[in-house]
């Protein structure tokens, strides 16, 4: 039995956690998230390379948290998603049990925020090198070129909303994109309907994105919006000296005044 | 009509395509775009994406896009002048290369836009489309049509429909009137087929995995089986992907964007994924939860419209399941729902 099945077992008996959010066998060689409540279901927990979702997404799903006190296989977005989602009052420290897959098979459990903050700390969070190569030659294009670049992307959208259902940090419950009173993006998925929503929400997650990837993962129409967050991140460090996702009482960035902030953006 | 059945040569493919476009039809096929294949009209066969097994999208937005103006008003001082789009504009179109699925799934769509009051708009589209559709020789792991009343040569709905039986050689049905009067357009490059081709034996194997009528009676008398929906909907993560790429779906919007003096009103795909969609605005929302969607998403297809519409709102073609960003499958939760079949 692997060490990953028999720690959930061992947490489910003694009833430190009731519900372990895991990675299972899906259909057609695919993974999918589980939702492990007794022995018998911990059986069929799988750990492997392909397992890269970001779980923390379920962490706030209602009918999830209704199972009880939750256990969670958290990678390191996983984990920086929780900091994010703590820093923004989303989750209460020592509230969630998280289990993270070292490098040579084992798993360190994480049961407060503190912990998890330092092992963060000593950690790589960059943007994986491949990414980090189309933003490069993103940020090389003139603004025509690019303005072109998404707005070509941006026709394929058929706003089904996957980017904002896989988003951890996409959790509010009425997103700006559905308020009608004002109307602030149109609801159609036309030209502008799409680029009035990627914008809004590149915007709202300025300085909150984990860089996870879930958002293009989940794009049906194979859209690569984790590019446009992305892009926001490195803006945000230069200018407040802020990363999302790394400790759970930062403050957020683009909503806290600080008299030595710059202020070269003023015109 | 009586089908009719022909022989025309691959090498003769092309003709067809130059042919309506001479002709001055609009021509809709599927198209490789990067990694998904959307549909798209096209000027040559060189564009087609005949060698996918399926197009991302359904081919239901030629009759239903997803966007779609149903009228203009003018605001004035005393009135609110109102012209809608008149539903005979739309072209005659013919929608190219795509499955038997996507054309037996204008039956759902036609039965729900079909029912009073009549959808003009949907309708006269749809009566302007004649649809050439090509039998699959393949088949994936997320197909089922053989379980829901269809089939990898499935004619129902083509006007045209044409089996690959040799590297060369292209069989053709001709289906409906329709069908023979594009037919004629490229006639003499027709030959009588041989009356021993078994058409089948070109076709992919696609095993039946369920019974659909058990399906039906059992996601029916299933609407209080709470844990069923929650424990199929625990990681489903509401998004609309499956409804938008559904060629059955055919729940909408209405959106006006107007300024003071003018505007449009505009008809919009949406999906029960949807925390919004019946939120009402008192605040109430009887679809509380996703476990509530999910089950409305599947008795609809397999409880409501069977018993309203008479037809099961499903074609087994899989675009949800290789759509969604969390492998909700289809196939696999309608075989758990229903008896399953071994062959």
């Amino acid at each position: 039995m692997s060490e990953l099945i028999k720690t959930v077992i061992q947490l489910l008996e003694d009833k430190t956690i009731n519900v372990f959010i895991g990675y299972g066998k899906g259909t057609a060689n695919r993974i999918r998230a589980t939702f492990t409540r007794t022995a018998e279901q911990a059986e069929l927990l799988i750990y492997n390379d392909a397992c890269t979702q970001n779980l923390a997404g379920y962490l706030l799903k209602h009918e999830v948290k209704k199972l009880g006190k939750l256990g969670i296989l958290a990678n390191v977005a996983a984990l920086r998603s929780m900091m994010q989602l703590a820093s923004e009052f989303q989750i209460k420290d020592g509230e969630v049990l998280a289990l993270f897959p070292n490098a040579d098979g084992t798993f360190t459990e994480f049961t407060n925020f503190s912990s998890i903050e330092a092992y963060l700390e000593t950690t790589d969070v960059g943007i994986k090198s491949g990414e980090q190569e189309l933003i490069t030659r993103l940020e090389a294009m003139s603004v025509k070129e690019r303005w072109l670049f998404w707005n070509k992307e941006f026709e394929k959208c058929i706003k089904c909303y996957a980017c904002r259902a896989a988003c951890p940090m996409c959790y509010c419950h009425r997103c700006t994109t559905d308020v009608n009173i004002p109307q602030w993006i149109p609801v159609a998925s036309h030209e502008i309907g799409n680029l009035d929503y990627h914008l809004m929400r590149a915007m709202h997650l300025a300085g909150r994105c984990v860089n996870c990837g879930e958002c293009a993962n989940a794009c049906p129409m194979d859209i690569p919006l984790n590019l446009l967050t992305y892009q926001l991140i490195q803006p945000i460090q230069e200018t407040f000296g802020a990363t999302a996702g790394m400790k759970a009482d930062a403050v957020y960035a683009l909503s806290t005044y600080k008299p030595d902030d710059k202020e070269n953006f003023i015109i | 009509m009586e089908k009719e059945l022909k022989i025309l040569k691959y090498s003769d493919l092309p003709k067809l395509i130059e042919r309506f476009r001479k002709q001055g039809y609009p021509v809709l096929a599927p198209v490789h775009k990067g990694k998904v294949v959307e549909i798209e009209l096209v000027e040559s066969l060189d564009a087609v994406a005949l060698d996918v097994l399926l197009s991302t999208q359904s081919a239901k937005k030629v009759a239903f896009p997803k966007v779609e103006k149903v009228l203009d008003y003018t605001i004035g001082k005393t009135a609110v002048k109102q012209i809608p789009v008149n539903p005979e504009a739309c072209l005659e179109t013919i929608l190219f290369g795509v499955r038997p699925c996507d054309a037996s799934g204008f039956k759902s769509l036609d039965a729900i836009f079909g029912d009073t009051p009549k959808d003009e708009l949907y309708l006269k589209k749809k009566e302007k489309t004649t649809i050439i559709s090509f039998s699959c020789p393949t088949a994936d792991e997320y197909c089922f049509c053989t379980s829901v009343g269809g089939g990898p040569g499935n004619t129902a709905g083509s006007d045209l429909q044409f089996t690959e039986i040799s590297k060369d050689e292209l069989l053709l049905e001709i289906l409906t009137e329709k069908g023979a009067k594009l037919a004629s357009i490229f006639a003499e490059l027709l030959a009588e087929a041989r009356k021993d081709i078994d058409k089948n034996k070109f076709l992919a194997d696609v095993k039946v995995v369920f019974d659909v009528d058990s399906v039906v009676e059992k996601t029916t008398a299933s609407f209080n089986n709470t844990d069923l929906w929650l424990e199929q909907s625990l990681r489903c993560i509401g998004c609309g992907a499956c409804a938008f790429v559904c060629p059955t779906c055919a729940c909408f919007d209405f959106q006006d964007e107007q300024n003071t003096k003018k505007g449009v009103r505009l008809r919009l795909w949406d999906s029960c994924g949807f925390s919004l969609f019946t939120l009402h605005t008192s605040g109430h929302n009887p679809r509380e939860v996703q476990s509530q969607r999910w089950r409305q998403r599947i008795m609809h297809k397999f409880a409501y419209m069977p018993e309203q519409l008479k037809v099961v709102g499903c074609e087994g073609c899989g675009r949800c399941s290789r759509a969604c960003p969390v492998d909700m499958n289809i196939k696999e939760h309608l075989t758990a729902i229903g008896e399953k079949v071994v062959v």
